[in-house]
């Protein structure tokens, strides 16, 4: 990850909505997942 | 230079994931992950992976720990001083909610979806590691690794457990072989990167009590660990015990452990040039040498009692 120039300047407000995005994508997905774990261990809990 | 110009952007996920050092991981995961298979009885396939899972996890909130109270040695440190707290990229109580919020997940899910006894090892392995290892023994004694090696030992007991329910003999001779196994692996990467150690006041065995002494324990924790790698096959299947392919691998390789373990031990280094290559050898012996060994247990395991 860079430092960029000046904190004002459009490049890095565009820089730091990209990287805010990522994280919120990254996130999305990792709950995601978890929530399909969750129906899946139901599942196999059910079985046992 | 203003203090604006100079303003970072914010972590992002990979400073994150790196918090959780995915690389030590990978054996925490490895070692858990094999135990579950070679255990004795059989798992719900989504259950076993989400013990592994829940293994996997709870080493990354103690990983993220570490990171949040190390932050400062970190950055006297040129091995980690890139690392997101000391570089900049991240706040201090960033890592620390993050390592929080792992643990106690891992430790819930584990319970809810697996078992209590293998949440509280969980949980218990996660204190051990943040606590007893990064904050009181690390900074204090030069056997800090000795008795901070448990924490890196109960993933194969807890992956045992997820199975069986219960902790009998065999998980217990994993747990003691992986805890015999990190004190030569350590010193041997504490023999080559000790400058940067003795920098930060971190006492490793070699700063406080020299070379010579370590390069003499590294050789006495390797001849340990021979006959100990050994005793899975005294156990009988049943209960979990090993066979003769496990027994094989296990004398290969705990005897190339103890060869290059004598090569560290009785040499001296010639001086400032020396490229300690015997010491390199050994650390990257250690690593292949856990990774084979817990593959011999599985193979063993499903080739000569399938079904047990």
């Amino acid at each position: 990850m860079t430092d960029l120039p000046d904190p004002r300047s459009p490049e890095y407000l565009a820089q730091r909505r990209k990287v805010i995005r990522q994280r919120n994508v990254a996130l999305g997905l990792v709950l995601g997942f978890f929530a399909l774990l969750f129906f899946a261990i139901t599942i196999a809990k059910m079985d046992l | 230079m203003t203090q604006a110009a100079t303003l970072p952007l914010p972590a992002d996920w990979r400073d994150f994931y790196q918090l959780t050092k995915p690389r030590v991981m990978t054996l925490v995961i490895f070692t858990g992950l094999c135990a579950l298979l070679a255990a004795p009885g059989s798992i719900n396939p989504v259950l076993g992976f989400t013990a592994v899972l829940c293994i996997a996890v709870g080493a990354g909130g103690a990983a993220a720990l570490n990171h949040w109270w190390e932050a400062d040695i970190d950055a006297g440190m040129r091995r980690t001083q890139s690392r997101p707290i000391p570089s900049g990229r991240m706040e201090r109580t960033a890592a620390r909610d993050f390592g929080i919020g792992l643990s106690v997940g891992s430790v819930l899910v584990m319970g809810l979806a697996i078992g209590w006894l293998a949440a509280a090892l969980l949980a218990f392995s996660i204190v051990y590691y943040a606590v007893i290892y990064t904050i009181w023994l690390k900074p204090r004694t030069p056997q800090n690794i000795v008795i901070g090696g448990g924490a890196g030992a109960f993933p194969p007991l807890i992956g045992w457990v997820a199975v069986t329910g219960d902790v009998t003999l065999m998980p217990i001779v994993l747990f003691s072989i992986i805890f015999m196994w990190t004190p030569p692996h350590f010193w041997a990467l504490a023999l080559f990167v000790q400058t940067d150690y003795a920098k930060v006041g971190i006492p490793m065995m070699p700063v406080v009590a020299g070379e010579a002494s370590t390069r003499r324990q590294i050789l006495v924790y390797a001849a340990l660990l021979l006959p100990l790698s050994l005793v899975p096959c005294l156990i009988p299947f049943a209960q979990g015990g090993a066979g003769w392919i496990y027994g094989l691998a296990a004398s290969v390789l705990s005897g190339g452990f103890l060869l290059l373990s004598i090569r560290v031990g009785l040499r001296r280094p010639t001086g400032p040039d020396d490229t300690l290559k015997p010491e390199k050898q050994l650390f990257f012996w250690s690593i292949i040498y856990l990774f084979a060994l817990f593959a011999a247990l599985v193979a063993d395991r499903w080739i000569l009692a399938p079904g047990l």
